[in-house]
This record gives structure tokens, C-alpha cells and sequence, in this order.
């Protein structure tokens, strides 16, 4: 069943005295119950604005996103968490989604009011999670970034979300604490049904637990496919760039391969293909018309 | 100490710049650091990898004397014949920024916000080298191209929020870089940042080693930025150096059983035995 679909969705962003950015240019997007999309691209490419927008956190300029199919509407902040409990967001920064001021256990019985909850205790929630249950009482600052950001999942899990969206959930993390933050979102999402949007610039980590991965360039989505078959055959040039730029760990001591130029300005994209200026493929056609169509959107995958 | 005889630091004695032997360091009496023997060499990166919690960071804070308070050291981190643990607070301060210098994941760290990146390395170079404004200015953008920013004499009037994390990451290299130290101490300098940008970051540090004989101390979780560009290799575990060598050895015929499982747990190993449908081992990627 397809939990949420984003078509063609275009997202602007307007600071008054500069130009419009555009963060989101038309992308289109699902998610399935039980599914797990990893959506990657560089820093700036409007993951986050995507992100939010699903949430309903700004208003879209075109385009649209269904949710278990009824349209998503723009929401203020503050009525957000009781109208939208179906989907709740995992960010990146543990410190900026939890409250200081409150035990750690209160903060998840929100989440379990708010799916009118009376079965669950924010104790199960933390063993779910991973964490000792008697965490329930203390503060967030008594944490690390690694039991913060799991305390934040524990939260999400609470209001019962049928679609589950972590934007770089775990950039701030320890290193060492990445993967098992990663495999921890995947595996409680699954469990209990939900899609999960995991969004993130490690490509590795987005290897490990993505059935299907989402390549996103410039506000774009060029590329869509399952994880392993996108990884043994990444079609459009941009996602091979990515996935070259990996290094291997083969102790050969080869450098990898730079992708030329920066992300180029969202608020001046370049004309037709937007990848063309660092494209190592670029042919006529690509200055001139944008390729759209999926899922691969490169001249030289026209769909027949 | 059974573990610590798998080192092979002794092969690579001899022409090393900065030598740590038997470091041991406890906090609140709890041993972080239980005789770590590490030695690096100008011109060469060395990579540390090492799960979580093993003493990858102590370490380094530890060369630069920048351990919490209360922590005791004992051992020595020898720097070109000087014992750095026993110099005294104001000496080792003019150690510390101008011969071996530090980069940490997040460049917030190393960078303030509110001071254009111009100034930020230019106090550096007027503090510990006692450069005049106009000679500063000019290696402050002398640095700036070297960290490949374009535009370096427009860029240093700038802000950090006015430039992308990749960016800000070649910054705090080039504040680390100033005073020309002998040794960068880099902590996971490319976690934070996209795939793309990496390349560009770690194409840089070897540069700097191969064209200026800096010698790097790489903190790296990701083996695959260790093999990239790391000549030696080093895995922590429990505050102890189990496993040293060359890196090919350490990466293609790991010795001691941490570090093989290390190697199986890297998301690329463990999706590969998922594909295989095996199951992969416990250790998460450190
Ligand atoms: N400020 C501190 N006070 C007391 N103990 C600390 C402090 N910082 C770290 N430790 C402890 O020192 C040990 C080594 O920590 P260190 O930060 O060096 O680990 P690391 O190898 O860098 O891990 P990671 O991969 O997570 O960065 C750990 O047991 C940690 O809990
Ligand atoms: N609140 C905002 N106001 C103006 N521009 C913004 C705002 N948020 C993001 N942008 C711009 O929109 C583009 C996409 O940003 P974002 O969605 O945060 O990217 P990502 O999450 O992929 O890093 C970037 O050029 C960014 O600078
Ligand atoms: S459309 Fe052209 S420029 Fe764009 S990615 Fe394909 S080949 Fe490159
Ligand atoms: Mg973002
Ligand atoms: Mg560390």
C-alpha cells in the first residue's frame, strides 16, 4: 500500500530583498507501509525542504503530497503534532527536538497521548530503543548524543506514526554510533508497519537499511531504484559520481574520484539538464531541455 | 598487556616525528588509556580506527594537552625529542596551535561564528609567529588557496555561516594549518560531511603530507577513508593499540580478531552477507 506520494512538488523559499530559491523543482516521490526509502543527495540539493514539506512545514507552490491517500495541508507549528501524529520526524540535532526542562519520560507519554495510548508505557518505549527503563526519569542532558537521538526515536514511536521521516538523524552522532542508530530506525519502523524516509548524506549507512533509494540533485529526484540494483548499476551520471566518490575498503590506497564544481545555486539553476555543468556525459540537448521523466532523469535514459 | 604484543611499532621506529609510549590516562580513577604506543611519521598519515569509547579522541586531546579536567596522564608523547607531558602549562600552549594543531568532526568547533574566517587565522599567525597585519593578511589567503577556496582574497572577509560544511571544513584546515605545525591531529574530519566533498577533503590532506611532510594522525571510523589515505594503520579497543602495521595488512590480512570483526561489520561487508542471506557479526562499524 502506498503511504505517501509526492508528485512533481515544487517548494520555494522567499527571503524578501533576495531571489526565490527553489528548493524543491519538481519532485516526485513514495513511500509504501513497511517500506524504508533512503533519500540522498549533497548538502543544499532541498532534502530537509522536501522533508518538511511532507510534514506539512511550508506551502508547496505546486505539486502535491498524499498521505494514506488524502492531500497533506500546510499546517502551522503548533497544530502540527495533534493533526499530523501519523507522521512524526526524527532530526538531526537530538538536543533542538527534545525539551531540557522535562524527564525524558514525560516527553515520550506525549507521543503516547497523542495516539491515545493507554496500554504503553514510556518504559517499554526506552527498551524498545534500547535503553535501561529507569532512563524514563532523568533529564536529556544526562545522555549522550547517541541515547539522546535514540530517546528522540522513542518519542517518534510513541505517537504510534504510520510514516516515520529522519532527516540525517544521525550526522551528529558519534561515528561509531551511526549504524546502529540507522538499523535501530529501520528495524522498529518495519516491526510495527510503518514507512520510514531516511534521509541522509552516508551513503553506506543508506546502503545497509534502504529497500529503495532516492537520489536527489539540485531539488530534483534524478534517480529511483532499488538499493541493490541502483548500487551494482547507478544509471544516471550524477549517481555515479556519488557512489564513485566512495572510497573502498581494500587497503589499495586509491583516492576517490572528485566531483567537480560545487552544488550550484538553487536560486539560479543552471538551464536545461541541472547537472549539466559537471555532468562528465553533457551532450547538446542537455544545455537546452531538462529531462523530465523518470526514473532515471538523463537524456541518455529516455524512457522508450 | 597480551594484546599490546600484536603491535608492530617497532618496525616503523626511526624517523619519527612525534612518539607516544605508554600513555596511560585516568579520570575520576577510571583508566581511559591503558599504554597506548603510537608513532607518526613526516609525510604520512596515520589512520586510528576503534569502536566507540576505545580512546580514539583521548588520545588526541591528549598530544595536545587539552584533556578534561582531573584527568592523570602518565607516560610520554615525545615531539621531535621533547616530551611534551612534561613541559610546563605556558610552554606547551606555544606547542600546542603552532606545532601540532587539531581538527574535529563538526567545524564549528574549530571555527567562531561571529569572526570572519580572515581574522580567525590570521590571529593565529600574529599570536604564535608574531606576523605584522600585512604579512598575516597575506598568508591568511596564501592558506586559503592552498585549502582550495575560491575567490581567497574576497572569502576572508567572510563569515563561516557564508560558506557550505565543506567548505567550512577546508577553513578549519587551513586555521589548523597557520602555524605551519608538524603535526594535524584530525578527528573524524569527513563524517560530517557529503561523499563528494570527502573526496576533495582527503585528496587535500594526503597533498599536505606528501607536499609539505606533515604528519597526520587520522581518527577515522570508516574504513574506507583509512584505506584511501592512510600509510599506517592503528585499531584501538578498551584504551590499548591491539593492532599496527602497514595499511594493506591491517585491511586485507587484520591479525587480531577485533579487527576482522571490525571489517565484517562495515555496512558495505554487512549488507553483503545479508544479500548472502548469513548473518554478520554483532561489532557494529567504530
Ligand atoms: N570528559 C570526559 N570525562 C570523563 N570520561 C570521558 C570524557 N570524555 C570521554 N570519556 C571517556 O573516555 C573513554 C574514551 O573516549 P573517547 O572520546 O576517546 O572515545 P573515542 O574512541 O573517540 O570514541 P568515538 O568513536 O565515539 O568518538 C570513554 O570511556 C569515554 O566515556
Ligand atoms: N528557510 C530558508 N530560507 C531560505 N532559503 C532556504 C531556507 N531553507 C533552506 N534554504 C535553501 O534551500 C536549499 C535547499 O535546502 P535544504 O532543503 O535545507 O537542503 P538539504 O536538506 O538537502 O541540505 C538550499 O539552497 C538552502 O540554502
Ligand atoms: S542529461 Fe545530459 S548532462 Fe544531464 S546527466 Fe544526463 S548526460 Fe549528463
Ligand atoms: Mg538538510
Ligand atoms: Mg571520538
Amino acid at each position: 500500500m502506498t503511504l505517501l506520494t509526492v508528485d512533481d512538488l515544487v517548494v520555494e523559499h522567499r527571503t524578501p530583498g533576495r531571489p526565490v530559491v527553489r528548493a524543491v523543482a519538481g519532485a516526485s516521490l513514495s513511500v509504501a507501509a513497511g517500506e524504508v526509502v533512503g533519500l540522498v543527495g549533497e548538502s543544499g540539493c532541498g532534502k530537509s525542504t522536501l522533508a518538511r514539506a511532507v510534514c506539512g512545514i511550508g506551502r508547496p507552490a505546486s505539486g502535491t503530497i498524499a498521505f494514506e491517500g488524502r492531500p497533506v495541508k500546510p499546517l502551522g507549528l503548533r497544530r502540527r503534532d495533534r493533526a499530523l501524529t501519523g507522521v512524526q520526524m526524527v532530526f538531526q540535532d537530538p538536543y533542538a527536538s527534545l525539551n531540557p526542562r522535562r524527564r525524558v519520560g514525560d516527553q515520550i507519554a506525549d507521543g503516547l497521548r497523542a495516539a491515545a495510548d493507554t496500554a504503553t508505557t514510556p518504559a517499554d518505549l526506552l527498551d524498545r530503543v534500547g535503553l535501561p527503563r529507569e532512563f524514563a526519569t532523568r533529564y536529556p542532558h544526562e545522555f549522550s548524543g547517541g541515547q539522546r537521538q535514540r530517546i528522540a526515536i522513542a518519542r517518534a514511536l510513541a505517537a504510534r506514526p504510520s510514516l516515520l521521516i529522519g532527516d540525517e538523524p544521525i550526522s551528529a552522532l558519534d561515528a561509531s554510533a551511526q549504524a546502529q542508530v540507522a538499523r535501530l530506525m529501520r528495524d522498529l519502523a518495519v516491526e510495527s508497519g510503518a514507512g520510514l524516509l531516511f534521509i541522509s548524506h552516508d551513503l553506506s549507512v543508506v546502503r545497509l537499511i534502504a529497500d529503495r533509494i532516492a537520489v536527489m540533485y539540485l531539488g530534483k529526484i534524478v534517480e529511483v531504484g532499488r538499493t541493490a540494483e541502483v548500487w551494482a548499476d547507478p544509471r544516471h551520471p550524477y549517481t555515479r559520481a556519488l557512489l564513485g566518490a566512495i572510497p573502498a575498503p581494500d587497503g589499495a590506497g586509491v583516492l576517490p574520484a572528485e566531483l567537480p564544481g560545487d552544488v550550484p545555486d538553487p536560486a539560479a539553476p543552471p538551464p536545461g539538464c541541472r547537472f549539466h555543468p559537471r555532468c562528465p556525459k553533457v551532450m547538446d540537448v542537455c544545455r537546452e531541455r531538462e529531462p523530465e521523466f523518470g526514473p532515471v532523469a538523463c537524456w541518455l535514459h529516455e524512457p522508450a | 598487556m597480551t594484546e599490546r604484543q600484536t603491535a608492530r611499532s617497532e618496525e616503523t621506529a626511526g624517523n619519527g616525528i612525534l612518539t607516544i609510549s605508554d600513555l596511560t590516562v585516568a579520570i575520576h580513577g577510571k583508566e581511559i588509556l591503558r599504554g597506548v604506543d603510537l608513532t607518526l611519521e613526516q609525510g604520512r598519515v596515520h589512520g586510528l580506527a576503534g569502536e566507540s569509547g576505545s580512546g580514539k579522541t583521548m588520545t588526541g586531546l591528549a598530544v595536545l594537552g587539552l584533556l578534561p579536567h582531573g584527568a592523570r596522564t602518565r607516560g610520554r608523547i615525545e615531539l621531535a625529542g621533547r616530551d611534551l607531558l612534561s613541559l610546563a602549562p605556558k610552554r606547551l600552549n606555544a606547542v600546542r596551535g603552532a606545532e601540532v594543531a587539531m581538527v574535529f568532526q563538526d567545524p564549528a568547533t574549530s571555527l567562531h561564528p561571529m569572526l570572519p574566517v580572515g581574522r580567525q587565522l590570521t590571529e593565529h599567525m600574529r599570536h604564535h609567529l608574531r606576523l605584522g597585519r600585512a604579512e598575516a593578511r597575506d598568508r591568511a589567503i596564501d592558506l586559503m588557496r592552498k585549502v582550495r577556496i575560491p575567490g581567497p582574497e574576497e572569502a576572508i572577509d567572510r563569515y563561516p555561516h557564508q560558506f557550505s560544511g565543506g567548505m567550512r571544513q577546508r577553513i578549519a584546515i587551513a586555521v589548523a594549518l597557520a602555524c605551519s605545525p608538524k603535526v594535524l591531529i584530525a578527528d573524524e574530519p569527513t563524517t560530517a560531511l557529503d561523499v563528494t566533498v570527502q573526496a576533495g577533503i582527503l585528496r587535500l590532506l594526503r597533498g599536505l603530507c606528501d607536499d609539505l611532510g606533515l604528519a597526520v594522525l587520522l581518527v577515522t571510523h570508516d574504513l574506507g577513508v583509512m584505506s584511501a589515505v592512510a600509510d599506517e594503520v592503528s585499531v584501538m579497543k578498551d584504551g590499548l593499540v591491539v593492532e599496527t602495521g602497514p595499511r594493506g595488512e591491517v585491511l586485507r590480512e587484520p591479525r587480531h580478531a577485533y579487527t576482522r570483526a571490525l571489517l565484517d561489520a562495515l555496512p558495505e561487508n554487512a549488507r553483503a552477507a545479508e544479500d548472502a542471506g548469513t548473518e554478520s557479526s554483532e561489532v557494529e562499524p567504530a
